[in-house]
């Protein structure tokens, strides 16, 4: 079987992935199922997804060389694709859209969905507004505070926010309290997953809608260079950027797929979100894949500057590529991502997400073990105008 | 073999229903557990579902959330729940015991060994709530093999032709989930599930019960009248939630009394 042709028919990529979900959401999930297979066959759904990406988003997001910061670390040409330019201000927007076009198909009127930093429910917000949908957004009571700028963007796209302030607090929560919700309201609700995780068929669908990242670079690598990147470089935290842009370039062989998790306070302090580097397999809303967990089989909190990467699971794919040997995983820690959110602000003039500046921050330790000729591809999911607050925070400055 | 088929046989000669109370094992603390299951048995209860502590409870409302939450705080894990069970069988070998949680933390410790686990401590079933049919090839031949009862879940959002797959898959009783929603809501409507009971008996010869919303001993009677089974959890967590610590078991066997008068009442 190729790495492409996953997930099989129940959602499992090896022995990740899957349904594991109580029998109450069963029936809308197999819903969803049925539906989406009716609807990537559809030439009309295709169109008006592929026509909203581009009138709306404003896709094709462009390939940028960052000389000045390829010079600045030395070794090999990085190159950032701009998701960041995307309508508000990530690749989530790609995602949401594609899942927006699902529920109006299937006679939905009101979405839910869960936010870490904020940026999924941003995106579910904008498309609620676009479609006229009722929205409701989940998030936790933490990242309530520390993303401030997105809850009061939400609101003013006309959404609800609730705050969740059970267990850590965070975007786990929040997906628990999401998916209660949907439980109780299952026949009026589209549920908007936000990353490539979840029970099937949402890592299937989610990278679906967000392979078109990984589509548009190798269409456009060749243009600017004349051949694919030796390594395409993305940030881990549920995974839907990483997959998106990686999944169309697995049968690439010759390009290294490189996944950044985060590091937090460093992994071999166990204050971090790092599953893929240290953690070991679990079940976790509604799917298996690598965990953080405790020897009972707890969850534990993790830790990151970024919330959008806060989270102790990862999307099943990014599993079962790991075991496979076709990506390799990596972790960046907070103070690491803090340093190469500075570089990519002064030497460029491009103001990164804390998540993606992860992946830059890696790309800032692959490149100088490589020669000038070769070049990485940075997956720049985000723009890092919601984290000022934090950077500043970080840095002792009272805004 | 599990005691829970031979209760439910029992019963049925004595024209009555089971009542199934739960609490989450741990709460409110580690003492606590083994008096209450004694407590529970006492006031009337046929089966015990004790409650296994997860981070993440995704099906459950905010009263069984917080129970967990309390439970974990007391360090409470698999092996110590089963260790529970284990020390209430040195004075109780006739109630069956269900184990209820989510599917991690018997994945972590491994199906096989929980499974040997289980049985050795003395428990009859299990139900792992995130664990459809679907993904549980192996694991209900698993504990089947083990003499553990696989428990199923069936909810009002089930297709009829789901019913037979999951009955296929389940031993012990089939736990109808009343309403759409988590743990701990409201508004039982007994007529609608009257009906979905019935297409759910043309496919299933196991017992089933009936859980969510069950409040009093009114609603108890009223879903003793269709079930074999009621299960009650939020209403008792929920006292030992209000209750001081020391008199969490006098006010649980309060309520559980309550609720055997109103399911002895539908056969009355």
């Amino acid at each position: 079987m190729k790495l492409t042709d996953l997930p099989d028919s129940r959602g499992h990529f090896g022995p990740y992935g899957g349904i594991f979900v109580a029998e109450t959401l069963m029936a809308a999930l197999e819903e969803l199922r049925v539906e989406y297979e009716k609807a990537r066959q559809d030439p009309d759904f295709i169109a008006e997804f592929e026509y909203e990406l581009k009138h709306y988003v404003g896709r094709p997001s462009p390939v940028y060389h960052a000389k000045r910061l390829s010079d600045a670390y030395g070794g090999a040409q990085i190159y950032l694709k701009r998701e960041d330019l995307n309508h508000t201000g990530a690749h989530k927007i790609n995602n949401t859209i594609g899942q927006a076009l699902l529920a109006r198909r299937m006679g939905k009127k009101r979405v839910i969905a869960e936010t870490g930093a904020g940026q999924h429910g941003v995106a579910s917000a904008t498309v609620a507004a676009r479609y006229g949908m009722e929205c409701v957004v989940y998030m936790g009571a933490e990242d309530v505070a520390r993303q401030a700028p997105n809850v009061f963007r939400m609101k003013l796209l006309g959404a609800t926010v609730v705050p969740v302030a059970s267990g850590s607090k965070t975007l786990k929560d929040a997906l628990n309290e999401a998916m209660r919700d949907w439980v109780t309201n299952v026949e009026s609700t589209f549920y908007i997953l936000g990353t490539a995780a979840g029970p099937h068929p949402y890592p299937m669908l989610v990278r679906d809608f967000q392979c078109v990242i990984g589509r548009e670079c190798i269409q456009q690598m060749p243009e600017l260079t004349g051949r694919q990147p030796d390594a395409v470089v993305a940030c881990v935290g549920g995974g839907s950027n990483a997959i998106g842009i990686f999944h169309p370039y697995i049968p690439y062989e010759n390009v290294r797929l490189i996944g950044v998790e985060a590091g937090g306070a460093g992994v071999e302090t166990g204050r971090h979100a790092a599953p893929l580097s240290a953690g070991t397999p679990g079940v976790l809303h509604g799917f298996r894949s690598y965990l953080m967990q405790d020897e009972n089989g707890q969850i534990i909190e993790t830790h990151s500057v970024s919330a959008g990467l806060d989270y102790p699971g990862v999307g099943p794919e990014h599993s079962w590529l790991k075991d496979a040997g076709r990506a390799e995983y990596v972790a960046i820690n907070d103070d690491e991502a803090l340093a190469a959110f500075g570089d990519l602000c002064r030497l460029e003039g491009i103001l990164p997400a804390l998540e993606s500046s992860h992946a830059v921050a890696y790309a800032k330790k692959l490149a100088p073990t490589m020669g000038r000729d070769q070049s990485i591809l940075v997956n720049l999911s985000g723009r890092g105008d919601k984290d000022i607050n934090t950077v500043a925070k970080l840095s002792g400055i009272t805004l | 073999m599990s005691r829970i088929g031979p209760t439910f046989t029992a019963l049925r000669a004595q024209n009555k229903k089971a009542l199934v109370p739960f609490i989450t094992a741990g709460d409110p603390g580690k003492g606590y557990t083994v008096p209450l299951m004694h407590a529970l048995v006492e006031a009337g209860a046929d089966i015990i579902e004790l409650g296994v502590p997860f981070s993440d409870p995704m099906a459950d409302g905010p009263v069984i959330q917080r129970a967990s939450e309390r439970a974990l705080a007391n360090k409470v894990g698999l092996k110590d729940v089963l260790a529970m069970v284990a020390e209430f069988r040195r004075h109780n070998d006739a109630t069956p015991v269900v184990l209820m949680g989510y599917a991690n933390p018997v994945e972590h410790m491994g199906y096989e060994k929980f499974a040997q686990a289980a049985k050795a401590a003395g428990v009859d079933g299990v139900l792992t709530v995130d664990i459809p049919p679907e993904e549980s090839s192996g694991v209900a031949d698993v504990f089947k093999a083990a003499g553990l009862d696989p428990i199923f879940l069936l909810s009002p959002t089930t297709p009829e032709a789901r019913v037979e797959q999951v009955a296929a898959a389940a031993g012990g009783f089939i736990y109808y989930v009343s309403l759409k929603g988590v743990t701990g809501a409201a508004n039982l409507d007994t007529g609608e599930v009257a009906q979905k009971l019935a297409m759910v008996r043309r496919h299933c010869a196991l017992p089933v019960g009936v859980g969510f919303g069950i409040r009093d001993a009114a609603t108890a009677e009223a879903v003793a009248r269709i079930a074999d089974a009621v299960v009650v959890g939020s209403r008792i967590v929920s006292e030992i939630e209000m209750a001081a610590e020391n008199q969490c078991v006098e006010r649980v066997k309060h309520v559980v009394a309550e609720l055997r008068r109103g399911v002895d009442a539908a056969t009355k």
